[in-house]
């Protein structure tokens, strides 16, 4: 950011349209979650709390709704008369959807919310300033501010502790925003390693932590551009496409019989994470 | 009822008005404590609360915004009027705006500098403010210009330094009266210093005017901005209920309505604490109500245009807000506006209630705490159904920390306002005497062809 940019080309600079981007090159992430396979363990979430450092807030600021899951499992119930024993629950893991024109980075007063040349969604907590404005745009809601400062006053980690929190991963203060960053610690780690070799990632090389304990194997995460990758054939096997903001195959006859789709993509955010319909009957 | 009389002598006007300067009474020191311990309680709140964090005040996650941003607006809002009165109708001439404009400039201002208390007190990280301007910086680091809150702090910054200006320009020549009549103190020093050697010559008032003029020009596009701005704050967004077009406009008649409603309380306190019944004069006070029933109707029919246009689009969400609004848990909130907002400025209809110093009292007090619901009700219901339907089964309510500031923001505007009123003048002295030599011009004149005509006739 400069005053070139400021002058020439801001709007440019700041947001570009996804179908008008250059393409991502070589990297654009993103997943695919399968919802046939997603039994509700939670084990993801669980994961990404040990991966990225979130705190336990406690039972009562957890009723308060201040909990900092960056993934968390939803729970819906199908409408028709039957009650719990005889239905069970529908699972959804919600987290960051990594959208392409993302509502939340362009109303940030400071810029501390940007998109990445490899197609993420980044959060840079030290120019945050916590307005918030970022969490009140997002359709999702899948931002989370430090209401409380954990590390130091609400002592999250006591000392004997500190020894699991995760050394890739800042701690963060009171007073800012944060969200789930598709492990973009593993990500870079995995950029820096295979930069040596003259080549980049190939797929599976880099999991991230919901992806990597999930026991169904419900979560793909990848990169979309790699046609080798998982989350590519994915993708395309469910034709659900990254820059539009209707899917091609809904118009066409026969096309929703397949069980891909995205998240209010209506709003035109063109979220990163593609969902597999359920189709298999909820069980208890 | 009578209007400001045109024989009324000028040094009469110079000593009622410089009386108001004089000795305060005991009552004034002990409301000034009362404000200034509403106000300490609002700071023992955000010191509780910086130093904790912004937990205390009750918001969650999907429920980021609450009383403060609700506040802010409010506060915004109540700046208008002041604008309006001193610089809209200074340049459609309206007489009668002359004895009012000061104190209505005075509350402009103070209302922005309690607005702007806002925006620190809702920051998580209040200390890096100064991240939100655009301040050079060898690391080339701007902030972003798309975001609607940098514009708002633009235009806050920008529409509190011209008030400010403009309070200030306009009253030169009464400081420079103050100075003249008042030999002792502290008072004299001030007033010399700040009426920069103001001596009434020819040319010094030319100039005058067409300083004044200009800011008066200047400022008016930036009240309607301002406003406009702070309802982009909703209206760019992504969100059920915030998402609307007629927003800017809405907000600008909702922010004069309450300015209005706030002249008309002040007018009143005024009028009876400095026994200014001869300028303060209820035909004053009749075209004040007038205009302010003519805004609330505005206003009302905004609101209106905007449930319509929700209800008949064909966006479920926004429909949804719009219904959990009227039925959900802020129900009670939600129509209380409506009322306050739509019903009771119907009193103000009636040529008896017009003048009738308690009813309008009341009226107007009642008018701001609907306009006060009305805020609340802009940010907080599209938090709790938004597009997502995790977020619906959350209900939040703001904790005492939250009222606390809220509550001190009030002690603090009255705290600076009680100030002003007794360090200056808060009637325009060289513009009431202007009117009354207006009035007298326009009587002579009037007698002037009576007689002639009469002499015609003896002819």
């Amino acid at each position: 950011m400069s005053v070139t940019n400021l002058l020439e080309n801001w709007s440019e600079f700041r947001h570009k349209h996804p179908v008008e981007d250059v393409p991502h090159d070589p990297y654009k992430w993103a997943m695919s979650i399968d919802m046939d396979a997603c039994t509700g363990c939670n084990a993801c979430s669980v994961a990404c709390y040990a991966e990225n450092n979130l705190p336990v807030v406690g039972k009562e600021k957890y009723a308060h709704g201040q909990s900092m899951h960056w993934i968390r499992i939803e729970r819906y119930w199908p409408e028709d008369d039957r009650e719990f024993p005889d239905q069970g629950a529908q699972f959804l893991p919600m987290m960051c959807q990594q959208c392409e024109a993302a509502p939340c980075e362009t109303v940030c007063p400071v810029g501390a919310t940007n998109h990445t040349a490899d197609g993420l969604n980044s959060q840079i907590y030290n120019r945050c300033i916590g307005s918030r404005y970022c969490s009140a745009n997002c359709p999702f809601k899948v931002r989370y501010f430090n209401w409380y400062d954990y590390p130091t006053t609400e002592n999250v980690w006591p000392a004997e502790m500190v020894q699991q929190l995760n050394p890739d991963i800042t701690l963060r203060s009171k007073g800012v925003m944060e969200k789930c960053t598709f492990c973009i610690q593993r990500i870079r780690a995995g950029e820096r390693s295979v930069k040596n070799e003259g080549r980049i990632l190939r797929d599976g090389e880099v999991q991230t932590a919901c992806q990597q304990v999930c026991p169904t194997n419900a979560i793909t995460f990848g990169n979309l551009i790699d046609p080798d990758s998982k989350v590519h054939q994915k993708w395309k096997a469910q034709r659900v496409e990254l820059d539009v903001d209707e899917q091609v195959k809904d118009k066409e006859e026969g096309g929703s019989e397949l069980r891909g789709y995205r998240i209010l993509e209506e709003l035109r955010p063109y979220p990163s994470v593609m969902y597999m319909e359920r189709v298999r009957e909820s069980a208890i | 009822m009578k209007d400001i009389r045109e024989d009324i002598a000028w040094a009469k006007i110079n000593k009622d008005v410089l009386k108001s300067l004089e000795s305060p009474r005991k009552l004034f020191w002990v409301i000034i404590i009362c404000a200034l311990a509403v106000f300490g309680v609002g700071i023992g709140c955000e010191v509780y609360q910086y130093n904790t964090g912004l937990g205390v005040a009750n918001m969650d996650n999907p429920h980021v915004w609450g009383l403060y941003i609700a506040s802010f607006i409010f506060w915004i809002g109540m700046s208008h009027s002041g604008t309006l009165l001193s610089a809209i109708l200074h340049l459609m001439h309206a007489d009668w705006r002359k004895p009012i404009y000061r104190f209505a400039e005075a509350m402009t201002t103070f209302s922005l500098m309690t607005a702007g208390l806002f925006v620190a007190v809702h920051l998580g990280r209040l200390w890096q403010l100064y991240y939100a301007l655009p301040y050079p910086n060898e690391r080339g680091i701007w902030p972003n210009f798309q975001s609607p809150l940098l514009w708002d702090a633009m235009a806050i910054f920008t529409y509190l330094s011209s008030s400010i200006l403009f309070l200030y320009v306009g009253m030169i020549p009464d400081l420079a009266i103050c100075r003249d009549n008042i030999h002792t103190g502290w008072r004299k020093k001030l007033y010399t210093l700040l009426s920069l050697g103001w001596e009434g010559t020819d040319r010094q008032w030319r100039n005058f005017r067409v300083t004044y003029l200009t800011i008066a020009c200047f400022l008016i596009p930036l009240a309607v901005s301002v406003h406009s701005i702070v309802a982009s704050d909703f209206a760019m967004s992504q969100q059920p209920g915030w998402h609307i077009t007629s927003f800017p406009p809405y907000f600008v008649a909702g922010a004069l309505y309450s300015g209005c409603a706030a002249i008309i309380t002040l007018f009143i306190i005024l009028r009876y604490v400095f026994k200014f019944e001869e300028y303060m004069t209820l035909p004053i006070l009749k075209k004040t109500v007038r205009l302010t029933f003519a805004i609330s109707m505005v206003w009302t029919y905004l609101n209106l245009i905007e449930y319509a246009t929700v209800w008949y689009s064909h966006d479920e969400v926004a429909k949804a807000v719009l219904l959990q609004k009227a039925t959900g848990t802020y129900a009670p909130f939600w129509w209380m506006m409506n009322f306050l907002g739509s019903i009771v400025p119907l009193i103000l209809a009636f040529k008896r209630f017009q003048t009738h110093i308690p009813v309008l009292l009341t009226v107007s007090l009642l008018l701001n705490v609907g306009m006060w619901l009305e805020r609340w009700m802009i940010v907080a219901p599209t938090f709790s159904h938004g597009y997502y339907p995790w977020t619906w089964d959350h209900d939040q309510w703001p904790s005492m920390v939250q009222w606390g500031i809220v509550f001190g923001s009030f002690g603090w505007f009255t705290f600076l306002f009680m100030v002003f009123c007794k360090v200056f003048p808060s009637v325009s002295m060289y513009e009431v005497k202007e009117m009354v030599y207006h009035r007298s011009l326009a009587t002579k004149r009037l007698e002037d062809t009576r007689m002639e005509a009469s002499e015609k006739g003896a002819h």
